[in-house]
C-alpha cells in the first residue's frame, strides 16, 4: 500500500466517516481507554517532563549529527557481516529488495509491521515477481486478508474494525469456521501464520532504533511475530527511514521506555529485540543474511528546514490518541498511512501539498497532541506553519477553508488570544459557537459540526475536557 | 567474519550534510552529557529484596506467574510448573547453569524416565532444533539480567542456546537467579554499552522479554498468545 490511501476527496472521506458510527465508537473507546493507561505509567514513572527532555535531547542531537551516526550505523553492520544499501528514493529501496528477493528465488516472504515500507509501497513490487507476502502482525493480518484494506491507525491498524467483520473475512477467505471471539480469531491466525513463519524464504522488518554504536536494531511489539520474522527465514531484511536511529544502547533504552508508555501505556512491550548482523559463526537459528535498507524517500528535504522536529518522531501514536479531530473523523479521512496529528504535518512533507494540502485544517490547534508527544516535537505550531505555507507561499488554500485563515489571522492579531493554540482555537472558532459547541460552522467546520459532540475548544483545554469526560462530569 | 557491502553511502550522506547546511561530518561526534537523567532515578536506593517485590506485582500486570524458591527447591518447583502447563515436551539450552542449580537429574534422567521429552538445544543438529521448539510445550531459559520494573528477563543469544527457545513453545518458564534483578531497563543497557566500549562483539539477538506474547489488535481487546507462547512463569531462585 502506497502512502496516499485513493478514497476520494478530502471532504468526502470526512463525511462518510463520521457516519461510520462503529469506527467513531472504537476510535473514542481506545481514546478514552488509552488516555488513562498512558497517564498512568507515566504518573508511575515519574519526572515526565524530564524524560521528554531528554528523550527530546537525544532525538536533536542525532538529527543534527545523522551522517555522522549513518556512518557509524553503517560501518559497524558491515563489520558484523551484514549489508548495507543506501536509498534515495522508494524506488532505489524497493529495487534493492527484489533483487535480493530475485536472487534467493524467494517464495514466500513473512514482514513484520513497517510503516515505512508501507510508505514506499513494497509489497506489490515483491508480489509481482511471483512472492507471497503474509503481513504477521495481526492487524496489518487482517487488513491484509480483508482486500488490503488500509491502516486507519499506526500502532492499531485495523481499530476501525469490529469482531464481527474480522470473524466474516477469516471465513472468506481463510474457511475460519469459530465464532467472533477474539481469542479464537487469533488462535486462527496464530495457526496459519506459524506454517508461513517455518516455510518463508526471507524475513522483511521495520526498525524502531538503529544503534549506531553497534551496528544493531531494535524492534518493539507485543505478539512476538518480528522474532519468528527474524529467527526463521535463511535472509532477513530490515527497512528503516534514515531517522530512525539512536547513538547508543542507552539511548534507545531511554527512547524505547517512552515509545512503550506513549503507544499503549506498558512499562515495556512483551518483546524487545535487539539484533546485530546475521546469526553468529554457529548458531542454529537466526538469517544466514542480513540486509539493511536506508531510506531517505523525501525526508533530507526536511532537515535544515522549520519542520525539522517532525523527523524527532518516535511513532508512537500518542498525539493521535489525544486528537480530537481524529476522533470524529478517524484515521481514512486522512487519506494517507501517517493519520492524526503526526499524519496532518508529515504526510504534506513527504507526498506534497496538492494531495494533502487539507490535513493541516484537519486540526482545532487545541494543542494536545503536542502536550502527548514524548520527544516534544511542536506539532500544532507545525500545523499552523503548513498553514502558512498554503496560503501564502503555495496560494493552494482551498476555497472552503479561506474563511478559516481569515478568523484564524484575526486571531493572531489580537495576540492576547493567542497561545499556543489552545487560546487560539476559540477566536477562530467565535461566530460559530453556540453553548460551548460549534453549531454552525464555515465551509471547512461544516463536517465537524455534523458530528453531534465535537466539543468547542473554547472553553477548557482539550486535556481538561478530557478529564472531565472520564469523570463522567461533562456530557459532551 | 567476511565484511559486508555497503552501497550508494557517500551521496545518500553527502546530501544530509547539505540540506544541514555544512562539510559532512563522518568523525569526532560525541555524545553530549545530556542535560537530564531521570532513568536513573528509578527505584534508586531499593534493596534486592525491595526489587523482588516490585518484580512480583509487576507480574500481575503482565499476566505471568510469578513463584519464589531456593535453589534446594528448584527442581521440585520447576517440576510442577511444567507440570502445570501440561508437562512435555520441552526444550532447554545447553546452559552450564542448569548443571549448577542441580537441574541435570532432572532433564537428563527424571523427566526423560516419565515419557517427558527433554530437547537441549544442540548447535550441531542444525534445523532439528527448530523442529524441536516448534513441538514444545514448554520452553525453558536463564534469565541473564531481569529487570523488577517492568518484569522483563533479558536473555543473550548464543550458538547453545537459540532464538526460537522463547518463541516457538507453547508456554514459556524463566529461571530467574535474584541476583540477576536491576531496576530497570538502564541497568541492562549501560552494561552492554560498556561492553561494547570495551570492544566486546554484542550477541546477535538480545531478547527483553515480558510475559507471554499478546495483542489488542481486536476491538482493543487483550489477547493473550499470540505469535508467542501464551503463558509464561518466572520461578524466582532466592538464594544465588
Ligand atoms: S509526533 Fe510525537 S506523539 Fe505523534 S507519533 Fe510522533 S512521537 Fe508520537
Amino acid at each position: 500500500m502506497p502512502m496516499k490511501i485513493e478514497n476520494g476527496p478530502f471532504w468526502k472521506r470526512v463525511e462518510e466517516n463520521l457516519q461510520n458510527d462503529f469506527m467513531r465508537e472504537a476510535v473514542a473507546g481506545m481514546q478514552d481507554r488509552g488516555y488513562v493507561r498512558r497517564l498512568g505509567v507515566i504518573e508511575e514513572l515519574g519526572h515526565w517532563e524530564e524524560w521528554r527532555s531528554l528523550a527530546e535531547q537525544i532525538r536533536k542531537h542525532t538529527l543534527e549529527n545523522l551522517d555522522y551516526y549513518l556512518m557509524q550505523l553503517s560501518e559497524n553492520v558491515a563489520k558484523r557481516g551484514g549489508h548495507v544499501f543506501f536509498a534515495q528514493t522508494a524506488e532505489e529501496a524497493n529495487d534493492y529488495i527484489r533483487r535480493v528477493a530475485l536472487e534467493k528465488q524467494a517464495k514466500k516472504i513473512v514482514k513484520s509491521k513497517s510503516m515505512v515500507t508501507e510508505e514506499i509501497n513494497l509489497n506489490p513490487v515483491l508480489e509481482a515477481i511471483g512472492c507471497q507476502v503474509v503481513e504477521t502482525d495481526l492487524g496489518e493480518y487482517i487488513l491484509q486478508i480483508d482486500d488490503h484494506d488500509p491502516p486507519s491507525h499506526i500502532v492499531g491498524p485495523a481499530l476501525h474494525k469490529n469482531k464481527e467483520q474480522i470473524r466474516d473475512v477469516f471465513q472468506r477467505k481463510l474457511g475460519y469456521t469459530k465464532s467472533s471471539d477474539p481469542v479464537e480469531l487469533a488462535r486462527h491466525a496464530r495457526e496459519m501464520l506459524r506454517r508461513d513463519y517455518l516455510t518463508a524464504d526471507i524475513g522483511i522488518t521495520g526498525c524502531n532504533f538503529a544503534i549506531a554504536e553497534s551496528g544493531s536494531i531494535t524492534l518493539v511489539t507485543n505478539e512476538g511475530n518480528a522474532d519468528l520474522v527474524t529467527a526463521l527465514p535463511k535472509t532477513q531484511i530490515t527497512v528503516m527511514g534514515m531517522e530512525r536511529i539512536v547513538p547508543t544502547f542507552e539511548e534507545m533504552e531511554v527512547l524505547v521506555s517512552m515509545l512503550t508508555r506513549s503507544a499503549v501505556g506498558q512499562k515495556l512491550t512483551s518483546y524487545i529485540t535487539v539484533l546485530t548482523g546475521p546469526r553468529d559463526e554457529g548458531d542454529a537459528d537466526g538469517p544466514e543474511e542480513f540486509h539493511l535498507v536506508i531510506v531517505d524517500n523525501g525526508r533530507s528535504s526536511i532537515l535544515g528546514t522549520e519542520f525539522q522536529p517532525i523527523l524527532q518522531c518516535i511513532r508512537c501514536a500518542a498525539c493521535v490518541n489525544v486528537c480530537p479531530v481524529y476522533r470524529h473523523i478517524g484515521g481514512h479521512s486522512y487519506g494517507s498511512i501517517y493519520s492524526g496529528p503526526i499524519g496532518a504535518v508529515l504526510s504534506p512533507l513527504l507526498g506534497g501539498y496538492d494531495d494533502y494540502k487539507e490535513l493541516p485544517y484537519a486540526s482545532s490547534l487545541c494543542a494536545a497532541c503536542t502536550e502527548a508527544c514524548p520527544v516534544k516535537i511542536p506539532l500544532h505550531e507545525l500545523l499552523i506553519k503548513h498553514r502558512q505555507i498554503i496560503v501564502e507561499r503555495e496560494g493552494k488554500a482551498p476555497v472552503a477553508e479561506k474563511l478559516a485563515m481569515k478568523a484564524f489571522r484575526l486571531g493572531t492579531a489580537s495576540s492576547p488570544l493567542y497561545r499556543f493554540g489552545t487560546k487560539f482555537a476559540p477566536s477562530a472558532f467565535a461566530p460559530f459557537v453556540e453553548d460551548g459547541r460549534i453549531t454552525k460552522g464555515p465551509g471547512p467546520l461544516k463536517a465537524w459540526t455534523e458530528s453531534r459532540e465535537f466539543p468547542a475548544p473554547s472553553k477548557e483545554r482539550f486535556r481538561d475536557w478530557f478529564r472531565d469526560r472520564q469523570k463522567g462530569g461533562n456530557p459532551l | 567474519m567476511t565484511r559486508g557491502t555497503i552501497q550508494n553511502r557517500d551521496a545518500f550522506l553527502q546530501t544530509i550534510a547539505q540540506r544541514l547546511g555544512r562539510n559532512p561530518r563522518l568523525s569526532d561526534v560525541s555524545r553530549p552529557q545530556w542535560g537530564y537523567q531521570p532513568q536513573w532515578t528509578v527505584f534508586d536506593g531499593y534493596s534486592q529484596d525491595d526489587l523482588l517485590k516490585v518484580l512480583q506485582k509487576q507480574c500481575e500486570l503482565i499476566h505471568t506467574d510469578y513463584i519464589e524458591t531456593t535453589s534446594a527447591e528448584l527442581a521440585g518447583a520447576l517440576r510442577r510448573q511444567v507440570a502445570a502447563y501440561g508437562g512435555g515436551p520441552v526444550i532447554v539450552p545447553d546452559d552450564p547453569r542448569f548443571a549448577e542449580y542441580g537441574l541435570s537429574a532432572l532433564l537428563r534422567d527424571e523427566w526423560p524416565a516419565e515419557q517427558t521429552t527433554v530437547h537441549i538445544w544442540n548447535p550441531a543438529l542444525g534445523r532439528q532444533n527448530i523442529d524441536a521448539a516448534e513441538q514444545a510445550n514448554v520452553g525453558i531459559a536463564f534469565s541473564d539480567i531481569t529487570l523488577a520494573e517492568s518484569g522483563t528477563v533479558v536473555l543473550f543469544s548464543r550458538n547453545e542456546q537459540g532464538r526460537a527457545i522463547h518463541f516457538l513453545p507453547k508456554t514459556y518458564i524463566a529461571i530467574v537467579p535474584k541476583s540477576t534483578v536491576v531496576p530497570r531497563m538502564t541497568q541492562a543497557a549501560a552494561v552492554i554499552h560498556e561492553q561494547i566500549e570495551k570492544g566486546e562483539l554484542v550477541p546477535s539477538c538480545i531478547n527483553f522479554i515480558t510475559g507471554p506474547s499478546n495483542s489488542a489488535d481486536i476491538e482493543m481487546n487483550l489477547v493473550v498468545g499470540v505469535h508467542g507462547p501464551m503463558k509464561a512463569a518466572y520461578i524466582v531462585v532466592t538464594d544465588r
